[in-house]
């Protein structure tokens, strides 16, 4: 398997706590930490960018090197 | 939000008001992504909207920029796309904006088959002024002019636009956030007129006044709900209703109406009569 170098930023300041991400991470990358998405499982995640294109706040990038 | 996104928004306008798990931001989002996908110019494009909380988004976007008046999107659009046909013209309205009050807008903008792009915001409710049913009040919902049920029956916005003469429709979701992006981006290239009806989610108004819970549990429903236009073929009456039907409707060419008032113009100037 490729080594897989995932990063997940969150911008806390933005988020609404609507709990959309954790809800529906198709391999539960994501706790709830006072409803904020708090990252438990890193290595789960896949890189399908379907939180950041569900987050209604823009809130979250998912990717590898591509982002800062 | 992503870097090479940023210029779309006017960033110091965010973060928006929208309401916590309020589907306008995903819609929102996934415009601009189909936008940049398709790497189009930005002030190229003219982005036009009524009045709601849906028509708010504009007031993010970083492109020229219409909030015009009640249901009134599509009338001001049409007057853009006349004045310039070399812009891109996106109307973003909401359901009871887009079938209600401008419900002769949009019939008439869809006959033309004029070059616009229409994205409603389908919540199935008024959420601005509080939660007032709209034609897209599924029967039997609740809301605040509605405390007993909606009794209205449902009413499919996709059948209208397409009997009216659009020529691309389709149906995305909040929740298949990549198709509704692949839908937009269909939606922005397809010469004539567009429209996507977007199923979006009020936790807020429609949301409590339902008992629904919470937005996940609403973007579960959506879920549940939806099926694809190639399975809803194959279904009976019965078995389609309480479902969501995604996808394409119809794609279809027809005479553009800025071509062909272009052609008018030509031919009142004297030049080539038939062309």
């Amino acid at each position: 398997m490729i080594e897989k170098n995932i990063k997940i930023l969150i911008n806390e300041k933005a988020c609404k706590k609507c709990g959309l991400c954790i809800a529906f991470c198709p391999t539960k990358v994501y706790a709830s930490e006072g409803g904020k998405p708090l990252i438990v499982n890193l290595s789960a995640c896949t890189n399908c960018k379907l939180c950041e294109l569900r987050c209604p706040d823009y809130a979250i990038i998912v990717g590898g090197e591509d982002i800062e | 939000m992503r870097k090479e996104l940023q210029k779309y928004f006017r960033n110091d306008k965010l973060p928006h008001i929208w309401c916590p798990g309020c589907g306008h931001g995903i819609i929102t989002g996934a415009v601009i992504r189909a936008i940049d996908n398709l790497n189009l110019e930005q002030s190229k494009i003219c982005i036009v909207s009524g009045i709601g909380c849906s028509s708010r988004a504009p007031g993010y976007m970083n492109f020229n920029t219409l909030h015009t008046t009640h249901g009134r999107a599509l009338a001001f659009a049409t007057g853009i796309k006349m004045a310039n046909h070399d812009l891109k013209v996106i109307v973003l309205t909401g359901d009871g904006d887009c079938s209600a009050i401008g419900g002769n807008h949009f019939i008439h903008a869809a006959r033309r088959n004029i070059d616009i792009t229409t994205i409603v915001f389908n919540n199935s409710i008024y959420g601005m002024t509080s939660g007032q049913y709209s034609p897209m009040t599924p029967k039997g919902a609740f809301a605040t002019t509605a405390p007993y049920g909606n009794i209205d029956r449902n009413f499919d916005l996709c059948k209208l636009g397409q009997s009216a003469g659009a020529t691309y429709v389709a149906r995305g979701t909040v929740y298949h956030v990549p198709q509704l992006i692949k839908l937009i981006e269909k939606a922005l290239k397809h010469k004539g007129f567009s429209l996507i009806d977007v199923v979006d989610i009020c936790p807020t108004y429609f949301g409590r006044r339902n008992k629904m819970g919470s937005p996940v549990i609403m973007m579960e429903k959506i879920r549940e709900m939806s099926i694809t236009a190639k399975t809803a073929a194959k279904l009976s009456p019965e078995e389609l209703s309480g479902k969501i039907v995604i996808g394409e409707f119809c794609e279809e060419k027809a005479p553009e109406y800025t071509k062909e008032y272009n052609k008018i113009i030509k031919k009142a100037q004297g030049g080539n009569q038939n062309g």
